[in-house]
């Protein structure tokens, strides 16, 4: 048995609402059977249709080619094999759930009901009961009377789970005796003395001529696609990707190092000091570097310094010179970490 | 006269076998005629609900042909503009979804709208509670979980949305590498266990697959499991209407209207799921390429639920401190993990923090109007206005670009705003709140104004009121005036001191903020005063509606309608026109 009754007819306490029911108007379903009759011969179309579109899918999933591409304004070119199986399931699926609340609506009852609540705490008499209950346990148990059972069973539910610790340990490898530690790996890029500099889609070396002033290169060193295909990642390539810019020698205003820059062409870190992105907006006038992801500026004719955003430190420059073959090179590898700090860094 | 069918006669024996087995039919009798209290805002939570399913659903899907993998492979599909181009698996089984499994795009698409919409659902119903009251006694719990729901929400959003491996996620998750690296003492290391070692390595990908589709939606699916069970025991809050108390829920039965309603629904929001899904193309991944570290895309966006924490990293200021060869990055760990930490700390605190301060222990299952807790609203508008102040930063670039403005200076407006606004619309949306309760007053006492200015036989002009509707006689006089705590005293009677004066009298001031300024609902015998008056109004007026009814008065001045009894200044005023 439930304990509902039409909203009304119950006498309700009412707390908070000292009114009277608002009346219950009828609706046209309830009063006119034409308009019961319309009502059951929409939901029942609702629900045929549903079916038709099923059908529809099916016969768009058979006939319509995948790579069809139509146009539609607003939408763009798309693929008609996506918009049709939209189409068609969506409306599908969407008409079974307007028919079921038209069906609601129009042709179940209207009236609301009222059911009471009951208080959420336990009445006085089982709480008792629970509290015996846990007594006589702990009773039966002796749990307050062996003190070292109980101490040593805290202690041992506190540290079973530790090995759990130990076992994630090995999500990475590195950093056992004589391997190195995490803050000695991202200190070291493979930029070397004498490295040479090359574009970074294409590999090839770069001469100071090709780069004109106020001309920007992504680059990478030489020795990149060898550790590539050694190690099967991108992980060198995370650290060691540059940007080489050409500016007027009297505009730099200052380097990380003396004499870092080859006749103006200097060469920094193009990973974010901040937290990592790679960076390639850059504004020859000002010699500003932007982050795409959170706006922070360095400038390049000032020893990468941050002139806006929130990156804490300069951009790392790497020191450039030529080989006897006239290509540019490193000179050494970035004198600190590039990319964002870390603990360990200092 | 209704008849039974064969297939109810089965059904019928298979709930008697389950029955047996179970005692199921208890369960039955008990709750197929549960009422349901009905109001729009109630569909938020089962949006949310819903467009869960329809994730778990695609989801599910996806997984057939995703393949969570970083080791390279050539690209040989039907994407043209790709084809040749080295890229992980992971990256080309998601364009193998999108291009050459047939209907693969349209679950793919759903899949990500369904998930905002989870998050977007999620985020409006919260703030339905909480402005309504609805997290009060008996419902804490229910709350502290609702704010896990959304935490996990957070997290399978951006754990899903980086797993194609294409160039936007691959900058995400190089931004949460360095997030992480930013934390003290162990952030290098946690990085280096989390990616296997160096960022991108070749293990994140299938590390955060299975965080995405088994670890975070087990434990969604655990959660809402509690959280419905909680809804159906305490049964569902009911907002204030004739007839409906503290102690009763007024509404429809489970069975049939609200299990057709909310099936229904169902249907509905997993149907316009599946129209958007088809027709509205969302994270074109085969736009953006293969994920590369020392490659990004202009204008880099997050999904818009992350928008606050980019906003929160790109307008704090660069601090950095470096103590004993050590390095602390504020300009990180501020934004990215400490505000965060503070936000859902106090999110979940905050039904603890009010009954504390109110002193309010009695349970609450009819809601409460937003104007009725003023502080409360203040506090959620404000915290409302901190996020969106967030979320601007997010964007501002976009806005930089679109409006033509330096995107040094939004961020200084940002800067600057995050002290200034919250706290201002805080301050006025109170006002706004106490003024609504004075008008609250003024409405019982003097019924509503009805907009007709009538003039009396010697000359007056009264403005006609008229009674209230039963419905908002109900709605406001729903509104429990709770005392504020009283300021305690420093010593007893017999001038022993009160060791608990300094935090009896700070939960006295905080009570005193809270409540102190509310405006109390008259007594009975005022709202029947009020009563009277307004049917002495009325009956001031009989006579006009009588002499209206007649169709006498031909033209209205001004909205000014002439007593019958004054014949020669109606005329007199008319000839005035």
């Amino acid at each position: 048995m439930t304990d509902i009754t039409p909203h009304g007819s119950q006498p309700a306490k009412l707390g908070h609402s000292p009114v009277a029911d608002v009346p219950h108007v009828l609706r046209a379903t309830d009063t006119n059977p034409k308009a019961a009759k319309r009502a059951e011969r929409q939901v029942a179309s609702m629900f045929l249709l549903s079916i038709i579109l099923v059908i529809a899918f099916i016969v768009c999933y058979v006939t319509i080619d995948k790579d069809t591409v139509v146009y539609i304004p607003v939408f763009g070119e798309v693929a008609l094999l996506t918009i049709m199986l939209g189409l068609t399931s969506g409306l599908s699926i969407l008409l079974i759930g307007a028919g079921a609340i038209q069906w609601a609506k129009k042709l179940m009852p209207d009236v609301e009901v009222v059911q009471m609540r009951h208080e959420m705490a336990s009445p006085a008499d089982a709480t008792a009961e629970a509290a015996a209950n846990y007594e006589r346990g702990k009773e039966e148990s002796g749990f307050a009377r062996y003190p070292i059972i109980r101490r040593t069973l805290i202690g041992a539910m506190a540290l079973f789970p530790i090995p759990a610790l130990f076992l994630l340990r090995d999500l990475w490898s590195g950093g056992l005796s004589g391997k190195a530690s995490p803050d000695e790996i991202l200190s070291h890029t493979l930029w070397r003395k004498g490295e040479r500099i090359v574009v970074d889609e294409t590999y090839q070396p770069i001469k100071p001529e090709d780069l004109p002033v106020g001309g920007l290169v992504s680059a990478v060193p030489a020795n990149l696609m060898e550790e590539q295909e050694l190690s099967g990642n991108l992980d060198a390539r995370g650290k060691a990707a540059i940007i080489l810019v050409r500016m007027d020698p009297t505009e730099i205003v200052a380097q990380q190092g003396d004499g870092w820059d080859y006749q103006g062409i200097v060469a920094y870190s193009k990973i974010c000091t901040h937290v990592g992105c790679p960076i390639a907006l850059y504004e020859q006038r000002t010699h500003h570097l932007l982050c795409p992801c959170h706006q922070s500026t360095f400038d390049l004719a000032n020893a990468g310094a941050v002139v806006f955003g929130p990156a804490a430190r300069n951009m790392p420059q790497l020191p450039i010179g030529v080989d006897n073959e006239g290509y540019l090179v490193a000179l050494d590898d970035f004198a600190q970490p590039v990319g964002p700090s870390f603990w360990e860094r200092g | 006269m209704s008849t039974t069918s064969p297939v109810e006669t089965a059904g019928a024996g298979a709930a008697t076998y389950v029955d047996q087995r179970l005692g199921s039919n208890k369960f039955l009798a008990r709750n197929l005629g549960k009422v349901f209290p009905d109001h729009w805002s109630f569909m938020l939570g089962e949006i949310a609900l819903y467009s869960f399913l329809v994730v778990l659903l695609t989801g599910t899907y996806l997984t057939l042909f995703f393949k969570p993998s970083m080791v390279e492979v050539i690209y040989d599909g039907s994407y043209v503009p790709l084809k040749g181009v080295s890229m992980s698996e992971a990256y080309s089984s998601t364009l193998d979804i999108s291009f050459d499994v047939r209907g693969g795009l349209l679950i793919r698409q759903m899949h990500h709208w369904a998930a905002l919409i989870f998050v977007a659902s999620m985020s409006v119903h919260m703030f339905r509670v909480f402005f309504t009251g609805a997290f009060r006694k008996p419902r804490e719990f229910n709350w502290i979980i609702g704010v896990v729901l959304v935490t996990l929400g957070l997290g399978a959003g951006f754990s899903g949305y980086s797993l194609p491996d294409d160039l936007l996620s691959g900058t995400g998750l190089q931004i949460a590498r360095g997030i992480v690296q930013s934390i003290p003492v162990i952030g290098t290391w946690g990085a280096f266990l989390l990616f296997g070692g160096e960022f991108p390595g070749t293990d994140f990908i299938s590390r955060l697959y299975a965080i995405h589709i088994l670890l975070i939606p087990g434990l969604i699916l655990a959660m809402v499991t509690v959280h419905l069970i909680m809804v159906f025991t305490q049964k569902h809050t009911q907002f204030p209407g004739p007839g409906r108390t503290n102690d009763n829920v007024v509404g429809y039965p489970l069975m049939p209207v609200y299990m057709a309603k909310a099936g229904g629904f169902f249907f509905i929001v997993f149907g316009i799921i599946a129209l958007v899904g088809g027709l509205v193309s969302i994270n074109p991944i085969w736009v953006f390429g293969p994920y590369t570290p020392d490659q990004v895309s202009a204008a880099t966006q997050p999904d818009w639920y992350i928008g606050w924490l980019d906003g929160a990293l790109r307008t704090m200021p660069n601090l950095e401190s470096h103590i004993a060869g050590f390095t602390l990055s504020w300009n990180v760990l501020v934004p990215a993990v400490i505000i965060p930490g503070i936000i859902f700390t106090a999110l979940g605190a905050y039904p603890f923090i009010e009954a504390w301060v109110t002193g309010d222990k009695s349970e609450h299952h009819l809601l409460d109007r937003p104007r009725n807790a003023p502080t409360r609203t203040g506090l959620g508008v404000m915290a409302i206005t901190f996020y969106l102040l967030l979320f601007i930063g997010g964007g501002n670039d976009l806005i930089a670009s679109a409006f033509n403005m330096s995107f040094n200076s939004i961020i200084w407006f940002l800067r600057i705003s995050y002290f200034v606004l919250p706290p201002l619309m805080f301050v006025l949306t109170r006002r706004i709140c106490l003024g609504l309760q004075r008008r609250d007053r003024e409405k019982l006492l003097h019924g509503y104004e009805a907009g007709r200015i009538l003039r009396l036989p010697h000359g007056e002009f009264i403005e006609a009121h008229e009674p209230l509707s039963v419905k908002e006689l109900a709605v406001i006089t729903s509104k429990t005036d709770i005392a504020p705590i009283p300021t305690p005293q420093k010593t007893d009677i017999d001038g022993v001191k009160n060791k608990k004066y300094a935090i009896q009298s700070r939960r006295s001031k905080l009570s005193h903020f809270f409540y102190g300024e509310n405006v109390p609902l008259p007594s009975a015998a005022e709202i029947e005063a009020g009563q009277a008056h307004v049917a002495a109004d009325a009956a001031l007026e009989a006579p006009l509606h009588a002499y209206e009814d007649a169709d006498q008065i031909s033209t209205f001045h001004g909205g000014v309608l002439h007593h019958p009894g004054m014949a020669a200044t109606n005329a007199e005023q008319q000839n005035e026109h």
